[in-house]
């Protein structure tokens, strides 16, 4: 038997657990990926398919890793992580969110990036490319876009003596429609809807877009909701609200239930059409998937246009400060490749923002919503707006959501409840005048 | 100082320094932080900038500002005298000498710990016109409930029906505190002939005046800063008829990028919950009556 003192031993083992270290030290190294961590807003089927995406990322190559999070909130912990110095290197952000965030320079701008990678303009959808720069930069690449459509209950259109293929074309189309779709009980209380503008209350500042008016001047930088045709817009709304009985209208609508669930009004019979985006296809098909419906361009009153639409999108961006930006860009990169952007828009249901994919049979043929090609051409259309590019558009948002409501109550007058939104707004934009 | 003394306080601030060092890091310097933000220009996104007294003095001309303050002024004077009316009544039933009070006691108290978050959507759904527990109730009765959360003339009374039912914290405080009122004294003026009101104003209510006054001042604060549930269940609306002072503060701070004056309105509220509390102080001293003091 060999005999080794303590000491000894303990001499030996410090030796060898230092080697292993050591040659785990190496070999890591040698292995070491960059980590790319990616903060995106969504959740459930949304955050599957852009997991698929990252998985494949992940995947195709040994260099970089991207570790996906999904955060609830992201607006806000976006601003705080960056205002604290510590960013996420991609983030996924609204695309209301990139003139804000670019005038402040918390975001990189990618066009060195973009031009390395051969990424170009002119494959993108020009109302969705709109939404990427400010200040004459890029600051965002779209990850799934979306437009709007006046979706609408052939069952209920049949039911009240219309033809289900043929939606109403203009406002005034519209407001004889809903006379006959919408019904009373003997009390005179609301039993369904043709159309409810305040549905489900996300969008009320577009309504002027329909009746030919604009929210903003970019040239001269100033808002203009009270331009005759935004007024003309929201008199058409408070007239269905007095039409039908103000008291009326709160008694129906406080009945109404969840947007994603069997409750949702539109989905559970209570009203006729919606106003929604090309994701409203997902909620029919899970709460309500033996409805018949269709969907077309919202009707137009007066002084607007056909076709008449705005678009969003989900964009990826580097913010300041994030640790490994080339590496974030490599990821994003991946994203606007068409075979990623396809699978990624189709998992999510969504149209894409490539024009090369409108002729591409495979993802039309293959796409879950049976309307999808409307959705490109609303995109493509020349009346497709977008909310206007201005870093105070939460501000502007708010306000326009205060005037519907007090329009709808009945406290203010069309007119003047725009007018002191112009105003205040006005005011409040003049303080970022040249700064974006 | 002594040497040991000196070694004593030195020891015991080692002691404590964990707690002081996180609390100098995390409190007090934030707030001196926000009292400097307060004079800035601060987008969060981009640093703060010098701007003086710029915020407070858009502060007092923005409309906003005032219908929100009058919003929770409004909230406040509605909230805290029912509930403390509520909590003490509900304490008074609950220490008499009925079969089965600890049952009953635990079921007063349950909804109270309840997490906001989960009593805010809960409730949501019980003001829910159509579908809500609340108009199903009235409708027994053959009352035509109205659209709690949807009316602007109501929206501040449902919010103020809701913080009732979470009123299990006050009510085990006063229910402590009554049972340190003598018996005697009820016996009292049972045989002087004092009937029940007689007995809670003139006994019961200065006897246990120290727990009205922790109560009351808690609840002025609470007032105050209500925030979670209005954001949760109406978002300030319809309009503005439920937007209050801390969520508009929210508002400007995260959602409009304007920290400076958000930081102006939170300097703002500490002086008003300061005074409004220093007034209740003030009656306090006189009112309340400390046995044994």
């Amino acid at each position: 038997m060999i005999y080794i003192s303590k000491g000894e031993v303990n001499k030996w083992l410090v030796c060898l657990g230092l080697a292993v270290f050591v040659a785990g030290l190496f070999a890591s190294s040698a292995m070491a990926k960059v980590t790319v961590t990616y903060w995106e807003k969504w959740s459930g089927f949304e955050k599957k398919a852009m997991g698929e995406i990252v998985d494949d990322f992940n995947a195709s190559q040994n260099e970089i890793k991207v570790k996906f999070l999904s955060v609830a909130g992201i607006d806000v912990k976006t601003k705080t992580a960056i205002a604290g110095g510590n960013p996420p290197d991609v983030v996924g952000l609204w695309s209301y969110s990139v003139v804000p965030f670019a005038m402040n320079n918390a975001l990189i701008p990618l066009d060195d990036y973009m031009k390395e990678a051969g990424i170009k303009e002119e494959s993108y959808i020009s109302s969705i490319w709109d939404l990427m720069y400010a200040q004459g930069k890029v600051w965002a690449l779209p990850s799934t876009p979306a437009t709007m459509g006046y979706h609408y209950n052939k069952g209920m259109f049949q039911d009240a003596g219309l033809d289900p293929d043929k939606p109403p074309l203009t406002i005034a189309e519209l407001n004889l429609y809903n006379e006959k779709l919408t019904q009373m009980d003997a009390e005179g209380n609301i039993i369904q809807m043709g159309f409810d503008p305040g549905w489900p209350g996300w969008f009320k500042y577009p309504w002027g877009w329909f009746f030919g008016g604009e929210l903003y001047d970019a040239e001269t930088q100033t808002i203009t909701a009270d331009d005759p045709n935004n007024i003309a817009a929201y008199e058409w709304i408070n007239a269905l609200a007095e039409k039908y009985g103000r008291t009326n209208l709160m008694s129906f609508k406080s009945g109404y239930g969840g947007f994603g669930s069997p409750t949702n009004p539109f989905l559970a019979g209570k009203l006729a059409a919606v106003l929604q985006g090309v994701w409203e296809a997902n909620f029919i098909q899970t709460y309500a998937s033996d409805m018949d419906w269709g969907v077309a361009a919202f009707p137009y009153g007066p002084n607007g246009k056909p076709d008449t639409t705005w678009v969003e999108a989900d964009v990826l961006a580097i913010p300041t400060g994030a640790k490994h930006p080339d590496e974030a860009f490599e990821f994003i990169k991946y994203v606007q490749t068409q075979a990623a952007m396809e699978k990624l828009c189709l998992a999510q249901k969504k149209l894409t923002s490539l024009l090369a994919t409108y002729n591409n049979p495979d993802f039309i043929n293959n796409h879950p919503n049976p309307y999808i090609k409307f959705f490109f051409e609303q995109a493509m259309s020349p009346n497709a707006k977008i909310a206007p590019r201005v870093p105070i558009w939460s501000f502007y948002d708010k306000y326009m959501q205060v005037a519907f409501d007090n329009i709808i109550i009945g406290e203010v007058t069309p007119a003047d409840a725009l007018k002191e939104v112009t105003t205040t707004v006005q005011q409040e934009l003049d303080k970022y005048k040249g700064m974006f | 100082m002594k040497r040991k003394a000196r070694r004593d306080l030195r020891n015991g601030l080692l002691f404590i320094s964990p707690w002081l060092i996180g609390i100098s890091i995390f409190l007090v310097y934030p707030i001196f932080l926000s009292v400097y933000y307060s004079f800035t220009r601060f987008p969060l996104l981009s640093p703060p900038s010098w701007i003086g007294w710029s915020n407070y003095l858009e502060l007092f001309q923005d409309k906003v500002f005032w219908t929100v303050l009058y919003n929770t002024l409004f909230y406040f004077s509605l909230q805290v005298p029912l509930i403390f009316i509520v909590a003490l009544s509900a304490a008074l039933l609950l220490n008499t000498k009925v079969r089965g009070m600890a049952l009953f006691r635990t079921f007063f108290y349950l909804p109270s710990l309840v997490p906001i978050v989960a009593t805010a959507i809960l409730w949501a759904w019980v003001f829910n016109a159509r579908y809500g527990l609340l108009n199903a109730a009235l409708s027994i009765f053959g009352i035509k409930g109205i659209t709690w959360l949807n009316d602007p003339a109501y929206v501040k009374p449902s919010l103020v029906l809701m913080s009732l039912w979470g009123m299990g914290e006050p009510m085990v405080i006063y229910l402590a505190a009554l049972q340190g009122v003598p018996v005697n004294l009820y016996e009292s003026s049972f045989l002087d002939g004092a009937n029940w009101w007689q007995r809670i104003y003139h006994i019961t209510i200065p006897l246990i005046s120290p727990a009205i006054f922790f109560n009351v001042v808690r609840w002025v604060m609470g007032a105050f800063i209500l925030f979670t549930q209005p954001y949760i269940m109406t978002g300030g609306g319809p309009g503005r008829a439920s937007e209050f002072y801390v969520t508009y503060l929210w508002e400007n701070a995260f959602d409009f990028l304007k920290m400076g004056y958000a930081s102006a309105m939170a300097w703002i509220l500490f002086i008003i919950i300061f005074a409004v509390t220093l007034v209740v102080f003030k009656f306090g001293a006189k009112k309340v009556y400390y046995e044994g003091a």
